[in-house]
């Protein structure tokens, strides 16, 4: 039977691993995803799953091993945060390229520097480009339920691709919330075993991997990894759909709050989303047609679908936990409003970006991101798309002190 | 121990064809390394020269299992495989089936094969934490003494003196101004059960030391002094006899340290000057024009020197 039990994200995302039960882990200690790691080395000396637990020395090792050992053939898995996955950013490119289903948990934290420990996006926004797959959690319960699925669509066959599947650090990591752990049984059966695709262990049958390859092949080998995210997108569906059939909790490539209907609407990943949703029923309670799209998956992008979603709307905002310094805007609001450009929708749209390094953002603060949306969908695209919520301005004159020079 | 008319009749796991410079040590290593053992091998390689050379796609000259990930990680990413081989291993002894591909009664080996700048730089931390981690693996140090493949710059294996194209001969100063470091010792102080140094010239030394390496349970290394005609600036027919030289002048003796126990291998009759072996190297020329370089031969002796005694002592010879 389906038990519910109070349980940290992490504890969560463990939690799913045992039952996953994979054949390889090569992890690394970092904050805030430490405990998945720990958690998960203790159910493999008690022996409650057969998985050989490789405690690396860095993270750089820890994606070189993992996607060796892949390609040894079997599955493997790992989960780090922050500066951990920008030391493996050299290994992710290679991963995906070697179409290695790794699956990694990613507890977003925010990179240094200054050092910080707390929650934004900049870590696996910054490893966007390496071909990963990308799906992003808002609490507890999707942090175990996307691990579960993202196993489903690495592994397919026509996708073979590796995923990240992302909670928010400490929002989410480390909240209690109640998970419905579904019977390892069950979560074994819609995972399947593993089905490896040309083995490195297959002596019988030798074969290179990751040869040199120049200008002459290099480029149709990167065309024909291109051609893997369309599958992977339809794969996401797929999965998504047979963990509703089974499990009864229904996945897409994003979630529509209150959309159908909305004027004016918000865009956003991760535990924000939860927030956002608060913030959408008081507004709707005072008679305004506020709504939410909570982007699931931000790689493969599904541009088409978010447009076709967003173009009805008078205004919208896309916010980021993250900022692409000197960029037009943080990345989901250059992807967003790129899509809608593409599809033609003339949707004013503002870039809100909140919460790095872990700020907090409240219920207040959504609401006045609607009542500038109110203002915008009056007024059309302001000149100035781009608010930082929640950030003090300091005067230097008031503030003398505080500055050295 | 086989004779070397068994291993020439062999069947060669790294095949002709490849595009190493002729007089590379690089190929004559690891096809000595590959025909110390009869168990099947997978293989990994560093970025480098040997991994550029030998898989352009779309060819290949390995008729075994092979794998480059990266250039710092050769380590890991033979850890990795040699980490899936024994997971699947243990779940097919709990009774689980054991996938149809892998040979239930054969004894799989796993070697890395990386060059000295993936191995004494930018790799030591991969090599140190999967050595320390204690996976099941023989790693081979094809060692030049420079980065050959990008254009013999220098690393912590070059030695003194030498003229690389970061450490350049110039009117001021002298080459690489300082000594390399002793890796393999590094390597030993890791109790590991079995480090060697060999070269590509005495077959038998090194073949014997391979089968070692593949023949322990736990990490092996080997610190191979593999000539390199192109940033050694000698002659490619000259491959074997300098790499003899190197262990005739005391510069690269050969020694095994087995389970902690030291031993030296090989002791030359008469310890040869080291000019004897630089001079035939490019390298080295321009420390035979000056009293500059005269100086420089008489820190390098000094050092070849210490470094002998030292051996020796570890090695408990009289």
């Amino acid at each position: 039977m389906p038990q519910v039990k109070p349980m940290e994200g992490n504890q969560a995302v463990a939690e799913a691993m045992r039952q996953i039960n994979p054949d390889v882990v090569a992890a690394y200690p970092i904050t805030p995803s430490t405990e998945v790691v720990q958690t998960f080395a203790q159910f493999v000396a008690d022996g409650e799953v057969d998985t050989n637990f490789v405690a690396v020395e860095s993270e750089h090792s820890a994606m070189s091993a993992c996607t060796a050992a892949a390609a040894a053939g079997g599955r493997v898995m790992n989960a780090t945060s922050s500066a951990g996955l920008a030391l493996m950013w050299e290994i992710l490119y290679i991963t995906a390229s070697l179409r290695m289903p790794v699956i990694l948990t990613v507890v977003n934290r925010a990179l240094s520097g200054n050092l910080n420990i707390h929650c934004d996006h900049s870590d696996t926004m910054g490893a966007r480009d390496a071909g990963w797959i990308q799906i992003y959690a808002e609490n507890v319960q999707e942090s175990y339920d996307n691990l579960i699925q993202a196993v489903a669509i690495g592994e397919q066959m026509d996708v073979r691709l590796p995923v990240m599947s992302c909670l928010d650090g400490f929002l989410v990591s480390h909240s209690y919330e109640l998970l419905q752990v579904e019977d390892d049984e069950a979560v074994r059966d819609f995972v399947g075993s593993y089905q490896p695709r040309y083995p490195l262990l297959d002596v019988a049958n030798p074969l290179t991997m990751g040869p040199l390859d120049l200008y002459d092949f290099y480029f149709e080998h990167k065309r024909d990894q291109w051609a893997a995210y369309e599958p992977a997108k339809q794969a996401i569906i797929d999965v998504g759909q047979r963990f509703d059939e089974q499990f009864g909790r229904s996945y897409g490539l994003f979630e529509e709050y209150q959309l159908d209907d909305a004027e004016i609407a918000i865009v956003a990943l991760g535990s924000m989303a939860g927030t956002a949703k608060d913030a959408v029923e008081s507004l709707r309670a005072e008679g305004v047609k506020a709504g939410l799209l909570k982007l699931r998956v931000f790689r493969p992008f599904p541009a088409e679908e978010l447009a076709a979603a967003l173009s009805g709307l008078e205004a919208v905002a896309i916010c980021d936990r993250a900022a692409s310094y000197g960029g037009a805007g943080g990345p989901l609001y250059a992807e967003v409003t790129s899509a809608l450009y593409v599809a033609g929708a003339s949707v004013p749209a503002i870039n809100c970006i909140y919460g790095l390094g872990g700020r907090q953002i409240a219920p207040d603060e959504i609401i006045n991101i609607y009542r500038d949306l109110e203002r915008v969908a009056e007024e059309g695209q302001p000149d100035q798309p781009l608010e930082f919520i929640g950030v003090r301005s300091f005067d230097k004159e008031e503030h003398a002190d505080k500055y050295a020079f | 121990m086989a004779r070397l008319q068994e291993l020439a009749e062999r069947p060669t796991a790294l095949t002709g064809g490849h595009r190493l410079c002729p007089g590379c040590g690089e190929p004559i290593v690891v096809r000595q390394v590959l025909m110390s053992t009869d168990d099947p091998v997978i293989a990994a390689s560093c970025t480098g020269c040997l991994e550029v050379s030998t898989t352009i796609f779309p060819y290949t000259a390995w008729d075994i299992p092979w794998i480059h990930i990266a250039f710092e990680n050769a380590a890991a990413t033979i850890a990795g495989i040699e980490a899936m081989y024994k997971a699947l291993k243990t779940k097919a002894e709990k009774g689980q089936p054991l996938l149809d591909y892998i040979d239930p009664d054969a004894d799989y080996k796993f070697v890395a094969f990386a060059g000295d700048g993936g191995t004494y730089d930018i790799g030591i931390q991969s090599l140190s934490g999967a050595a320390e981690r204690g996976h099941d693996f023989l790693y081979v140090c094809l060692n030049n003494e420079a980065y050959m493949n990008t254009g013999i710059q220098r690393s912590s294996a070059t030695p003194m003196g030498a003229n690389t194209t970061t450490t350049p001969a110039g009117s001021v100063i002298p080459g690489k101004r300082k000594h390399r470091k002793d890796l393999t010792a590094i390597m030993a102080a890791h109790d590991i059960p079995y480090v060697a140094q060999s070269i590509p010239g005495r077959w038998r030394d090194l073949t014997t030391k391979a089968a070692r390496g593949f023949e322990v349970d736990g990490p092996a290394f080997i610190n191979v002094l593999t000539p390199c005609p192109l940033g050694w600036r000698c002659e490619p027919a000259l491959t074997p006899e300098i790499s003899q030289l190197a262990v005739d002048t005391c510069l690269w003796p050969l020694y095994e340290v087995d389970h902690g126990e030291w031993k030296l291998n090989y002791t030359p009759k008469e310890k040869k000057p080291i000019e004897e072996y630089l001079e035939l190297q490019g390298r080295f020329r321009h420390l035979f024009r000056d009293e500059k370089g005269e100086e420089v031969r008489k820190r390098m002796q000094e050092f070849v020197d210490y470094k002998w005694e030292q051996l020796r002592e570890r090695c408990g010879e009289e």
